[in-house]
């Protein structure tokens, strides 16, 4: 079964003579442990896609499943609770609450779904370790670099066993190196079973994705082969 | 690649024999350029006809050729050797003029074909690149970053993909615009006469 799964998804902003039509038709489904990638021009409606699979927005039709289930005949508490427990979201921008240490943005969204401080505070320690921040843990956002404060963000977005990572440009302004670890990161995790869509403008990153997803006008017009094996290249240039 | 100049930077460590030249070519360019083991002795015997390497009968020294019995020659860097090394790697290549690329050509066709789809067209090509810089990631991802040359390698290559990716991006959107402006081909055939000089010099650069 997919983690999540899009069928026939169109969304319509404004009427009449302003009427946008951002998605045309999409379907898209992400097993556990894959990782999609969603590349095209801006406008081209990558991100009203993320948002409609975070469930942050309904489509104007077509049906949103999350494990299965079909977001739409959720009660709004039923969808609060996908998104806090299934869900993680990363953005280009970290969007980090400066007042809060890095542990402590980790570990909010534990606190948030009803999990003890204590609790809380461990797991999100363990997150931040994982990613190799443990020794970071009681600094605030402005006191990390723009890479540590990506991978504390992505610790907020796997922090208690979420199954899909939503990722919006997920290193927008970071250097090349940082941006790698990024993606190297979210394809760990993916390795242990999340399902990942990452929107990205950058074909270096989207390489990372075990499929990529181009959008166009708001309409999927192409998608790269599943995987072949990682010997081929080198047979090609012998 | 220059052969000629990567067995001259493995003999600058020391004198090697042919067979071990290959394997140490092959092992420090990630072994992503093959080599046969015939390039391997046309090019050693055309450095050493150019006085830039020797033959030595180990690290005794310069050897007759062919002697009768002799052990398996081993090669040496001369003096001149090692200039000519240290030249052309300060020596940039030469990327002054553009190169005759087929994927921009084809592009440039593409928008003059009537009715053809040149965003599809731009499309099919993005997806094999695309397809082509997963592969490639996925050769980054199974390497931990130890073998050092490998790593540069693949960037390389990534880069190089990227590049090529972008500049397709770029395409899309210049097309877009000129479209949404009614541009139409038969306005490129009508480039100013200074504008296809000055063109034409830049190509010239190249012969």
């Amino acid at each position: 079964m997919s983690i999540l799964e899009l069928r026939s998804i169109s969304k319509v902003y404004g009427r009449g003579a302003a009427e946008v039509q951002a998605l045309r038709d999409i379907s898209l489904s992400v097993p556990a442990g894959m990782m999609i990638a969603v590349m095209g021009p801006s406008g081209s409606g990558k991100s009203s896609l993320l948002t409609i699979a975070g469930t942050l927005e309904d489509p104007t039709s077509g049906a949103v499943l999350i494990n299965g289930q079909d977001v739409e005949r959720m009660s709004n508490g039923a969808k609060a609770r996908v998104r806090r427990r299934t869900i993680g979201y990363v953005f280009q921008d970290f969007n980090l609450l400066p007042g809060l240490t890095a542990a402590e943005n980790v570990s909010l969204p534990l606190e948030l779904d009803g999990m003890s401080a204590r609790r809380a505070h461990l797991a999100g320690l363990k997150a931040l370790e994982e990613l190799g921040l443990g020794d970071r843990a009681r600094h605030f956002p402005d006191q990390l670099s723009g890479g540590e404060r990506q991978r504390v963000a992505i610790a907020r977005a796997v922090v208690g066993e979420r199954s899909l990572l939503l990722a919006d440009e997920p290193s927008g302004a970071l250097d090349s190196a940082n941006g790698e670890s990024v993606m190297r990161l979210i394809h760990t995790y993916c390795k242990r079973g999340t399902a990942a869509v990452v929107v990205t403008h950058d074909a270096q990153l989207a390489s990372w994705a075990d499929r990529v997803v181009f959008l166009r006008d708001g309409r999927i017009v192409d998608q790269t082969m599943p995987p072949a094996g990682p010997e081929t290249l080198l047979e090609q240039s012998s | 690649m220059s052969v000629r100049h990567a067995l001259l930077a493995l003999l600058s460590e020391g004198p090697k024999y042919g067979l071990q030249l290959r394997e140490e070519f092959e092992a420090r360019t990630g072994e992503v350029w093959p080599l046969n083991v015939g390039q391997v002795y046309t090019t050693l015997q055309r450095l050493e006809r150019d006085g830039l390497v020797e033959t030595t009968n180990g690290d005794t020294g310069p050897v007759e050729h062919d002697a009768p019995g002799a052990p398996q020659k081993a090669y040496r860097i001369t003096p001149a050797g090692s200039a000519e090394l240290d030249q052309w790697l300060r020596v940039p290549p030469d990327l002054s003029s553009p190169p005759r690329d087929e994927l921009v050509m084809k592009v440039l066709v593409a928008i003059t074909v009537p009715g053809m789809d040149v965003h599809e067209v731009i499309q099919a090509h993005r997806t094999y690149l695309v397809q082509l810089m997963q592969e490639w990631t996925r050769l980054k991802e199974d390497e931990d970053g130890s073998d050092l040359a490998f790593s540069l390698v693949v960037d390389a290559e990534l880069f190089r993909l990227d590049s090529v990716v972008r500049w397709l991006d770029a395409a899309d959107g210049r097309l877009r615009r000129a479209m949404a402006d009614g541009w139409t081909p038969a306005r490129t055939a009508q480039a100013t006469m200074p504008a296809l000089a000055r063109r034409r010099r830049i190509g010239a650069r190249q012969q």
